[in-house]
């Protein structure tokens, strides 16, 4: 009977399991989970805070997965060591898995600068995990002033889910705009707008320089006064397990399209692995829940002997704000385009004839039908794409095409 | 497995795939009740003066949006991909990743889209026996067609 250890007990975990049982129904798996928590959903724990979903609700599978999947999971444990050469897991709680294969779904963790006088602030807090968000619910109050240190989307989705719950908001940031990784200028500028609007303040190309107690002084030689901070600044791979065991590393753990590392035998994906970006035709860390699961998913096909490649990862992001949704995907490069009707923006970026990414702040229907063409690299000469750009549709293909998708299986 | 499938050639464009849509999923007494309201079918028409088709879901054999869903509030059981609105928290991931842009929000913000009317009042699916000229059917089609 084969044995499988899984490092990790998130979407790219769960996607693994879920793809080992697909083939193999019998070999044993092992779960380390450094949280003692069973399997949430790590990006709602903002809609927690909101108070639109609740512990049970946000479990991301049912409270019998594991053992559903039969499934030995360590709660609590943490894996510190592979032995590449022994195929084994060591954990910090000295237990000794042997795989024979593995996959290390061990995610990201926050990266906190090394900020003067960090140690003097009495009420800071991540915003990653659950205890994250439940310890930051202790803390805040209704006339509580927040400062996050972090206009991205991590920052801003607990900006939105604590609105209603604190004083004042200030987020502040290094970069001169909101969500600057998958935002351009003009649209970022509309969020930051409507943020605001939303009773969220902004330091734009500021950041603290140092904090004395519950004041921050910035660059800018501003002074912010708070109760409490967040410090939502970006994010690492949790790659060193595999890198100390010998395996290639960049930002994250080097994949191939299977999902498995430079080490025989064991295989990396979400958040903490560094694959290939079908769109930008090179390697880069996407750390988005899709490609955490999907790529967890081929990872644990491939390695209960199957033969799959992950070959569609790409960067895309939807997310809202106080009720205004944005959605990205692809790259931004090539000839812009947009349409701009009734509030809502769209721009297109298109290269080589064919789609390349989007961004859209409100107007999101159907937005699948966009992100297809980038995922299909659909030569944009075959179809009406220019009546497309008001609205999402499926008129723009031939009706062979359609004929294929609405008259077949697919 | 039995799924809805289109025939754009024989859809008139009436729209009445939505309303019996809109009202097998509603509690009301009477589709008199839809008038005058804003509905949230999980089926809808597209088209102009030249052709029109409705769209739902196809039940994909590799369902992108089960894998994308952040919440896990989407699945797909005996063939029927379903979603579980009480966990959906209304991000719309799925309508960013659905290549047939077949799910759009309810009244409520959480997502919704076909589930084949089997868990319903009409137990098989509205549009397809409400259609008027036989232009959306229920049936089975093999993965070579």
């Amino acid at each position: 009977m084969k044995k499988y250890v899984v490092i990790g007990n998130g979407a790219a975990a769960v996607g693994c399991i879920e793809g080992i049982r697909s083939l193999d129904a019998d070999g044993e798996i092992t779960v380390i989970s450094k949280e003692p928590r069973h399997v949430y959903s790590r990006p709602l724990i903002s809609y927690y805070l909101e108070g639109k979903t609740d512990l049970d609700r946000m479990l991301y599978r049912g409270s019998d997965f594991y053992e559903k999947n039969g499934c030995r999971v360590l709660f609590g444990d943490t894996a510190v060591k592979i032995d590449a050469e022994g195929k084994t897991v060591l954990t910090e709680k000295g237990e000794a898995v042997p795989y024979d294969a593995l996959c290390v779904a061990a995610g990201s963790s926050p990266f906190v600068p090394p900020f003067a006088g960090l140690e003097t602030v009495g009420k800071k807090f991540g915003f990653m995990t659950l205890d994250d968000a439940l310890d930051l619910e202790k803390a805040i109050f209704d006339t509580c002033r927040v400062l996050i240190v972090g206009a991205g989307l991590i920052g801003l989705k607990c900006a939105e889910g604590i609105r209603e719950r604190v004083g004042r908001i200030t987020v502040c940031d290094l970069a001169d705009r909101v969500l600057s990784s998958i935002l351009d200028a003009d649209c970022a500028a509309i969020i930051q707008k409507h943020l605001e609007d939303s009773g969220i303040e902004f330091l734009l190309s500021d950041s603290a320089e140092r904090f004395e107690g519950n004041k921050a002084v910035m660059k800018s030689g501003k002074e912010v006064e708070f109760d409490v901070l967040v410090l939502a600044v970006g994010v690492r791979a949790n790659s060193g397990l595999v890198r100390d065991a010998g395996g290639e590393v960049n930002r994250g753990i080097i994949i191939d399209g299977r999902g498995a590392t430079s080490l025989p035998g064991v295989y990396a994906a979400g958040d903490c692995a560094e694959g290939d970006d079908a769109i930008l035709g090179s390697k880069r860390v996407l750390a988005i829940m899709p490609n955490a699961y999907m790529g967890g998913r081929t990872a644990g096909v491939n390695m209960a002997g199957g033969d799959e490649k992950f070959d569609r990862a790409m960067p895309m992001n939807s997310i809202g704000f106080f009720g205004l949704h944005i959605m990205t995907a692809g790259v931004y490069d090539g000839e812009m385009s947009e349409d701009r009707e009734d509030g809502a923006l769209k721009r297109f970026f298109v290269k080589d004839g064919v789609l390349r990414g989007f961004i859209l702040i409100g107007g999101t229907e159907r937005a699948g039908i966009y992100t297809s063409l980038i995922r299909e690299k659909t030569p944009l000469d075959t179809i009406d794409f220019e009546s497309s750009k008001k609205i999402a549709a499926n008129t723009i293909f031939s009706p062979e095409i359609r004929r294929k998708k609405f008259g077949g299986v697919v | 497995m039995k799924r809805v499938y289109v025939n754009e050639e024989w859809c008139l464009g009436c729209h009445l795939c939505e309303y019996n849509c809109a009202f097998a999923n509603s509690k009301l007494d009477r589709m008199a009740g839809l008038k005058g309201k804003k509905i949230f079918p999980r089926i809808h028409v597209e088209g102009d003066d030249r052709i029109t088709f409705a769209v739902s879901c196809r039940h994909c054999t590799d369902p992108i949006c089960v894998k994308s869903c952040i919440a896990g509030a989407i699945s797909k059981v005996d063939g029927v991909v379903k979603i579980d609105r009480d966990k959906c928290v209304g991000c719309l991931t799925c309508v960013l990743v659905c290549p047939y842009g077949a799910l759009a929000p309810g009244e409520n913000g959480t997502m919704q889209k076909c589930e084949l009317c089997l868990s319903n009042r009409a137990g098989k699916p509205a549009c397809v026996t409400g259609c008027p000229n036989g232009a959306i059917v229920y049936e089975e089609r093999s993965e070579e067609e």
